[in-house]
């Protein structure tokens, strides 16, 4: 084992992975992120870039990400415009009255939370959004929601690490994570070498089982699908990112079965884009015309103006799921120096600035100021 | 719903994509013997690229005087007439397939008409792709420039449209479809001042040394050769276009001498007036209905993807069968044997010992030009940090370069991500090989294109559950 000159490792170049080296090098550590593939090769690449706070209802998630719509306001100042920061706040739609009624319950759950959620009446939404269906019951606007341009993003926190000193190591794949004699982590092993240091982050996001296992633990991520459409380039005819009130039950649910609610957004370089479905098929990547159906005629039911409108193309990824749709954050108990950042689900680019520099506050010892407790990565049954 | 009028619900047994040489040939054959065919195509007429001609209102008396091998095309036509007359075979024009879905056999969904503005689905028992190729394009300073044009464009312009790029034409690029399409523009009146090619490699067209045992191709190369010298036309070597010149037009090229890598000389360089320029680098096989299945593909001499297939013209996907283009570009004559073999084998017949082959000798020689025709890893020293690369996304070479140095995008996905490069309405078709060798290296695998083509967001979420077209719309809410 050579000398450690390194303080960590970070195994992911995602968005997890390049905010935990982000915050980690700017508090002084030596870090290196090696990753098999490239920069946002993974679930990163094929995100739409949601920072949601309107989906997450009072809890540890929804506190991870209000910490982190601070965090990324300050990022994006930092980072710059290349990143593609819009703070351009979420519009969520009832069709009927008792949808309505049911996202009122949960907005002020939310604005108890520290959310801020404002109720639009039916005349006013087209206000927000003139392009919006008629007949809709009203809704509610999330002005703390906005969006990045998530391998962009990725690509300038590794870049502004790199800056700082990390060290980028991409096309390189950990085959073993090295342990001492007391069980602690020594570093990994990777097909180029060793790379010694005292602490491993993982940080591989729908593949952070295989790394735990690497490292001889159990951690339930599983895939779970998700396909977004991509229109022809447009004016700005949807501004906000608008969506109807069954999306947040479906984020919520554990279910394998195709789940589908169009989250429709407009992007900086024109195109629409539409997600967002749900099913666990494993990592089955071939295209499903009965998703696209149904995204499609979603979409269309809320902006009618898109029937016409062409799509160009559709892309998948797969989300990093944990049984409890938290995700895994912190140091784990079960083996000194291993930290997880993974499990994000599909909200990892919302979450990521908060996770680094909780990752980055353990690993220099520090108070996290938050309670990791609930992401825990020994939380699950059979996980000792 | 447009398939089969007699029985709609059990589908044909074969639907064949594209109607070119492969399409056609396969069609005719396996209608022959005795199987139910579609043949869809996104034109309006049979014939591909290869066999474009004019539509009947421009009153071209002699379409075949563009075309080689013109009596195969009619033969076929011919053959096609019949079956379809017959109701062996329906001929399902401006059906634009975006995806190929497995359901019991195969469901192909479809755009119909010049604009898809109509839908329709297909099913059939086995799907043959013969959806042919596209134009491989390498940028350089001045492409963007009205007057220059693809040599397959410029040919397509001249078959369909009897209408010429220009007066005084240079060609440039690489590969057989040069002298061809020199020929063509030559024969219709075109000045043809010079074929500027970047291999070494003029041999097929000077001398019968390598396709010995190809005598059409000979034949065929022998014609354009003569056409060429009758016209004067200059043919050079290890030459390239590095930059087009003019500001609403293109008024002349430079040309430099390249080295063996295909790096421009300095001090080679000289200017040529002309009033439109045809480049081409060879055709790339249009594969992506197959490898959006999971199909296996092999990477030809030239570096392109291309589906891999056993001798039966067999796809890795049980039920999907490859002929022509898809499977290697090789030209027209190869193709028609493909088709042929390809329905023979999905009719579970055993095909004639000299189409197999004739097929062996073709696919040897067409293996033999796709490696003299590989594009130089040095092409890139005539682009300048400004120079367009994506068209459709305006990505310049020097934000692909920004984006592998400072950003580490190392493949061409990645650069694709950061930069939009490729991610506009032709899908990276034209830009996708020239980005992939900016970002560090031929692509690992065949691009992504989930849509075959843009479908109108209405169209796809009309379609009825399962994929069954002219279905109701779903009645719920955005409930998903």
């Amino acid at each position: 084992m050579k000398r450690a000159s390194l303080d960590v490792v970070v195994v992911g170049a995602g968005v997890v992975g390049a905010a935990c080296a982000y915050y980690a090098t700017l508090a002084g550590l030596r870090v290196a992120v090696v990753d098999r593939g490239p920069v946002a090769g993974g679930t990163t690449g094929a995100g739409e870039g949601n920072l949601l706070v309107s989906d997450k209802e009072p809890g540890p998630e929804l506190d991870l990400a209000l910490l982190s719509t601070r965090l990324w306001h300050d990022l994006a100042a930092t980072l710059g415009p290349a990143v593609e920061y819009e703070p351009k706040g979420g519009l969520v739609v009832a069709a009927d009255q008792p949808r309505l009624d049911a996202l009122r319950t949960f907005a002020a759950g939310q604005t108890a939370a520290g959310v801020e959620a404002v109720e639009v009446p039916a005349d006013a939404l087209r206000e927000l959004e003139p392009h919006l269906a008629p007949g809709l019951a009203g809704g509610f606007h999330y002005p703390q929601d906005a969006q990045v341009q998530p391998a962009l993003a990725a690509a300038h926190l590794l870049r502004a690490a790199r800056e700082a000193g990390a060290e980028l190591r991409l096309g390189e794949t950990v085959r073993a994570v090295r342990t001492g004699p007391g069980g602690e982590v020594r570093g990994v092993a990777t097909d180029r070498g060793e790379l010694a240091a005292p602490a491993v982050v993982n940080a591989a996001g729908t593949w952070g089982g295989e790394l735990a296992a690497l490292a001889g633990v159990a951690l339930p991520v599983l895939p779970r699908r998700g396909f977004v459409l991509v229109t022809e380039p447009l004016p700005r005819i949807v501004r906000h990112k608008v969506y109807a009130a069954d999306y947040v039950a479906d984020v919520a649910s554990g279910s394998a079965a195709l789940q589908t609610s169009a989250v429709v957004e407009g992007t900086p370089a024109g195109p629409v884009l539409i997600g967002a479905s749900r099913e666990r098929v494993g990592f089955d990547r071939t295209l499903s015309v009965e998703v696209l159906r149904r995204l499609a005629a979603q979409a269309a039911r809320l902006f009618p103006v898109l029937a016409d409108v062409s799509v160009l193309r559709a892309y998948r990824g797969f989300r990093p799921y944990l049984p409890d749709h938290l995700p895994a954050i912190g140091a784990d108990p079960r083996v000194p120096g291993l930290h997880h950042a993974c499990g994000h689900e599909g909200a990892g680019i919302g979450l990521a600035p908060a996770t680094g520099l909780l990752i980055s506050r353990q690993l220099t010892g520090k108070p996290p100021g938050f309670d990791l407790a609930p992401f825990r990565a020994d939380r699950f049954p059979g996980a000792a | 719903m447009p398939t089969s009028p007699s029985d709609p619900a059990a589908g044909y047994d074969l639907a064949v994509i594209g109607a070119g040489p492969a399409g056609l040939a396969a069609a005719v054959t396996a209608a022959d013997l005795g199987l139910r065919c579609a043949l869809l195509d996104a034109g309006p007429r049979t014939g591909g690229q290869y066999y474009r001609h004019p539509a009947p209102g421009l009153g071209a008396t002699r379409p075949g005087r563009l075309h080689h091998g013109w009596r195969h095309y009619t033969a076929l036509a011919v053959r096609l007439a019949a079956h379809t007359r017959a109701g062996r075979v329906d001929h399902l024009a401006e059906h634009q397939v975006w995806t190929a879905e497995r359901a019991e056999g195969w469901l192909l969904h479809a755009g119909v008409g010049a604009a898809a503005e109509r839908r329709a689905t297909v099913r059939a028992r086995a799907v043959l792709l013969a959806t042919g190729a596209y134009e491989r394009q390498l940028p350089f300073p001045g492409w963007t420039l009205p007057g220059v044009v693809t040599a397959g464009g410029a040919q397509a312009m001249l078959k369909s449209g009897l209408v010429l790029p220009g007066r005084r034409i240079v060609l440039a690029g690489s590969g057989p479809l040069l002298l061809a399409a020199a020929s063509s523009l030559v024969a219709a009146g075109a000045e043809v001042p010079l074929v500027a090619e970047a291999a070494d490699y003029l041999g097929y067209a000077r001398r019968p040394a390598v396709p010995a045992a190809v005598p059409g191709k000979l034949a065929e190369g022998a014609v354009h050769a003569a056409a060429l010298l009758r016209h004067r036309v200059r043919l050079l070597r290890r030459t390239a276009v590095v930059e087009a010149h003019g500001t609403d037009r293109v008024t002349g090229v430079t040309l430099a001498r390249l080295d063996r890598d295909w790096r421009p000389l300095p001090g080679t360089e000289r200017r040529v007036a002309c009033d439109a320029l045809a480049v081409g680098h060879g055709l790339l096989p249009q594969i992506e209905l197959a490898t959006e299945l999971g199909a296996e593909t092999r990477r030809t001499p030239d570096g392109a993807f291309a589906l891999r297939v056993d001798a039966r013209q067999r796809t890795s996907l049980p039920g999907l069968w490859a002929a022509g283009e898809t499977c290697g570009v090789g030209g027209a004559d190869l193709a028609l044997a493909e088709g042929e073999l390809a329905a023979y084998a999905v009719a579970g017949r055993p095909p004639s010992a000299g189409t197999v082959r004739r097929r062996a000798r073709l696919r040897a020689f067409a293996e033999l030009m796709a490696a003299a025709h590989r594009p130089g890893a040095g092409w890139p020293g005539w682009l300048r940090p400004d120079t367009e690369v994506c068209r459709c996304e305006e990505v310049t070479a020097g934000r692909i370069g920004e984006a592998v140095d400072a950003l580490g995008a190392g493949d061409a996905r990645t650069v694709k991500l950061l930069t939009r490069a490729g991610m506009g309405w032709c899908q990276g078709r034209m830009c996708g090989p020239a980005v992939a060798c900016l970002a560090g290296g031929p692509a690992a695998g065949p691009d992504s294109r989930p849509l075959a083509v843009p479908v109108p967001l209405g169209q796809l979420g009309r379609l009825g559950p399962c994929g069954r077209s002219d279905g109701p719309g779903p009645s719920a809410g955005p409930r998903g």
